[in-house]
C-alpha cells in the first residue's frame, strides 16, 4: 500500500484468539482498578457519536450505590449512512460479548443486553447459537454473567439511551430527562453502562493488546481506531476501520469518486462539510466527530433534496414528546419548501436558522438538539441551492 | 367476558412472563404470528400484564413495527433514507406499485402483500434496499425486484 493511502486497521474484524473466550478468560482473572486503570490509560471514547470517556462511565456506575446493576450494548443503529454495528455482530460477535462481560465484572453486574434494532432481526438466529457458545464458556471459567438479546421495532429515537431503557421497560420510547445518567439510574431505574457495539470491541481489544499498543493509534483527543460506514457517491463503499484523526480531504481523495460537492459526517445528526472545508476539517473528536457515518455527495446531487430527506427522517422519527423537536422539525422541513417555492423570501432562512438554534437549546434529547447540525451546516453552505 | 380464543396470547405471556417488561417481546410476537395487532388483542393482552389497554395502545402505537393495521402477510418495506433514495429507490417502488397494483401504503385484496416505506435499514452501501418481513435485500434493481417479488407471488 502507498504512503498516501490512508492507514488501514484490523482491530475489530481481526480474527479470534486461537482459545475461544481466551482474552475474557485472562481478563476475569485480572482486579478491577487494573481493568479500569488500563481504560483510561487507553483514552477510549465512546464510538456511538457522544464520546464519552467509557472508563469515567463504567466506574461512576461501579461506584454507584445498589445490589442490582446491568450491562447494555446499544445496538439500536439507526443514524442514515451508518451500517458499521451490523458488521461488528455479523462477523464478530464474541468480541462483543467479551466486552459486555468485562464490563459485568468490572460494575459488578450479572445481566446484559443487547438491544438490537428491529431492522436487523435477521441477525438472530446467528447470535443466539453464538450465545450458547458464549454462556458454555463462561459456566466454565466460572464468570456469571448472561447475555439476552431484547429487539427493537423500527423506532430512531430508541437509540436514544434512556429512550431505550423506557423501550426494554415496555414503554413508548421516549427519552427522559437527565440527569439523572443512567450510571445512576438505568434499566428499571438500577445503574446501568449502555455502550455502543464497537465499544465493547475496543475495550476487548485494549484488554489483549494493552493500552500502551491501542494509544500508538489516532491522536491525543481521539485514541485508536474507528470503523468508517462509508456510503453515497463513491466507487468503493462498505465498512473501513480507519485511524481516528484523520483530515478530510485525505479522505476524500481516496474514497470519492472525483467529484465530491460536500460529505455528511454522522450521519443526518451530524454536519455537512463542503468542499472547501475538507482541507482544515479532522475526523475525531478534536474536530467533527462521528459515529462513523460517512456519506459522499457529488455535484450532480442537490443539496436541498439532501436536506429535505433529513427533515422528513427527523419529522417521522421525533418522538413528539417536546415542543421544539415535534413541531421544530415540522416547521424546518415546511420552511425549506417555501422558500424554495417562493412562498417566503430567502431572508426567511435565517428565521429557520434560529428556529434550529432554538431547538438545540431547547429540545429535550439528542434527536432534536441535533437537527440543527445538519440544517445549520447545509443551510449555510450550500445557501444558494435552497433558493434557486 | 370476551368470547376471545386467542390461544396465542396466552402463550406469549407464558413464554416471555406477566411483567411489563415482557410487553414489547409480547406485542412482536403478536405481530409475527398474525401481521398486526387488534385492538383485541391489546385489551387482552392488558389484562393479562394487569396494565390499563391504554398503556399497552400507547406502546403499540409508538412502533413503526408494531402494526396495529391489518396488513398483508408479507410486508415490504423500502428504504427511502438519502442514499436508497440517491440509488433508485423510486423505481424500485415503481416497480412494485407496478406489479403488484397497489400504491405505498396499501395492501393487496388478498391480503399477501402491504407495500411500506421506511427509514434507513442499514444497508445505505448496497442500496436501494428493501425489507420483506424481516428478511433485507440489498443492491435492488427493478430487474432484481422482480425476480424477487416473483417469488414471494407464487409462494
Amino acid at each position: 500500500m502507498s504512503d498516501t493511502k490512508l492507514k488501514r486497521v484490523d482491530l475489530i474484524f481481526g480474527e479470534y484468539s486461537n482459545v475461544k473466550y481466551k482474552v475474557l478468560t485472562d481478563t476475569i482473572k485480572r482486579s478491577n482498578d487494573e481493568i479500569l486503570e488500563d481504560l483510561l490509560e487507553s483514552g477510549l471514547r465512546g464510538r456511538g457519536g457522544a464520546g464519552f470517556p467509557t472508563a469515567m462511565k463504567w466506574k461512576f456506575t461501579a461506584q454507584a450505590p445498589g445490589e442490582e446493576k446491568f450491562v447494555v450494548c446499544n445496538a439500536d443503529e439507526g443514524e442514515p449512512g451508518t451500517f458499521k454495528d451490523r458488521e461488528i455482530l455479523s462477523r464478530v460477535p464474541r468480541k462483543v460479548f467479551s466486552g459486555m462481560a468485562i464490563c459485568g465484572k468490572v460494575i459488578g453486574a450479572k445481566r446484559g443486553y443487547i438491544y438490537l434494532r428491529g431492522e436487523y432481526k435477521f441477525l438472530l438466529p446467528e447470535l443466539n447459537k453464538e450465545l450458547e457458545g458464549y454462556h458454555e464458556s463462561a459456566k466454565a471459567i466460572g464468570l456469571d454473567f448472561s447475555i439476552e438479546i431484547r429487539l427493537g421495532s423500527g423506532a430512531y429515537i430508541c437509540g436514544e439511551e434512556s429512550a431505550l431503557f423506557e423501550s426494554m421497560e415496555g414503554n413508548r420510547g421516549e427519552p427522559r430527562n437527565k440527569p439523572p445518567y443512567p450510571t445512576t439510574y438505568g434499566y428499571l431505574g438500577k445503574p446501568t453502562v449502555i455502550n455502543n457495539v464497537e465499544t465493547f470491541v475496543n475495550v476487548m481489544m485494549i484488554m489483549r493488546l494493552g493500552p500502551i499498543q491501542f494509544k500508538l493509534l489516532g491522536t491525543t483527543d481521539s485514541r485508536g481506531s474507528k470503523v468508517f460506514s462509508v456510503s453515497g457517491d463513491t466507487p468503493i463503499p462498505g465498512i473501513y476501520e480507519l485511524e481516528l484523526g484523520m483530515p478530510l480531504d485525505r479522505f476524500v481523495d481516496e474514497f470519492g469518486d472525483g467529484d465530491t460537492k460536500a460529505v455528511q459526517v454522522g450521519g443526518a445528526s451530524g454536519f455537512c462539510v463542503p468542499r472547501k472545508k475538507f482541507k482544515d476539517t479532522v475526523i475525531g473528536f478534536e474536530g467533527v466527530p462521528t459515529g462513523g457515518s460517512m456519506m459522499l455527495f457529488n455535484s450532480s446531487r442537490s443539496m436541498f433534496n439532501v436536506l429535505h430527506n433529513y427533515l422528513e427522517f427527523f419529522e417521522e422519527e421525533s418522538c413528539g414528546q417536546c415542543t421544539p423537536c415535534r413541531v421544530g422539525c415540522q416547521q424546518l422541513r415546511k420552511g425549506i419548501v417555501a422558500v424554495k417555492k417562493g412562498d417566503k423570501k430567502f431572508l426567511y432562512l435565517d428565521q429557520l436558522m434560529k428556529l434550529s438554534e432554538s431547538m438545540k437549546l431547547t429540545a429535550k434529547c439528542g434527536l432534536g438538539q441535533s437537527v440543527a447540525n445538519s440544517f445549520s451546516s447545509i443551510v449555510y453552505n450550500f445557501k444558494e441551492e435552497m433558493i434557486y | 367476558m370476551a368470547t376471545n380464543n386467542n390461544n396465542y396470547i396466552t402463550e406469549l405471556v407464558d413464554q416471555y412472563g406477566r411483567n411489563r417488561t415482557s410487553l414489547m417481546p409480547i406485542l412482536q410476537g403478536v405481530v409475527e404470528r398474525k401481521n398486526f395487532i387488534s385492538d383485541q388483542d391489546m385489551t387482552e393482552i392488558a389484562k393479562e400484564l394487569d396494565l390499563s389497554a391504554a398503556q399497552v395502545y400507547g406502546t403499540a402505537t409508538f412502533y413503526a413495527f408494531l402494526e396495529t393495521k391489518p396488513r398483508g402477510q408479507f410486508v415490504i418495506r423500502v428504504c427511502k433514507t438519502i442514499t436508497c433514495d440517491m440509488h433508485g429507490k423510486r423505481s424500485i417502488v415503481q416497480t412494485i406499485e407496478d406489479m403488484l397494483k397497489i400504491k405505498v401504503g396499501e395492501t393487496t385484496p388478498n391480503n399477501k402483500f402491504t407495500l411500506l416505506e421506511t427509514n434507513c435499514l442499514g444497508w445505505c452501501h448496497e442500496g436501494p434496499a428493501m425489507l420483506i418481513n424481516e428478511k433485507p435485500y440489498s443492491g435492488l434493481t427493478p430487474e432484481k425486484v422482480h425476480d424477487i417479488l416473483s417469488e414471494y407471488i407464487h409462494k
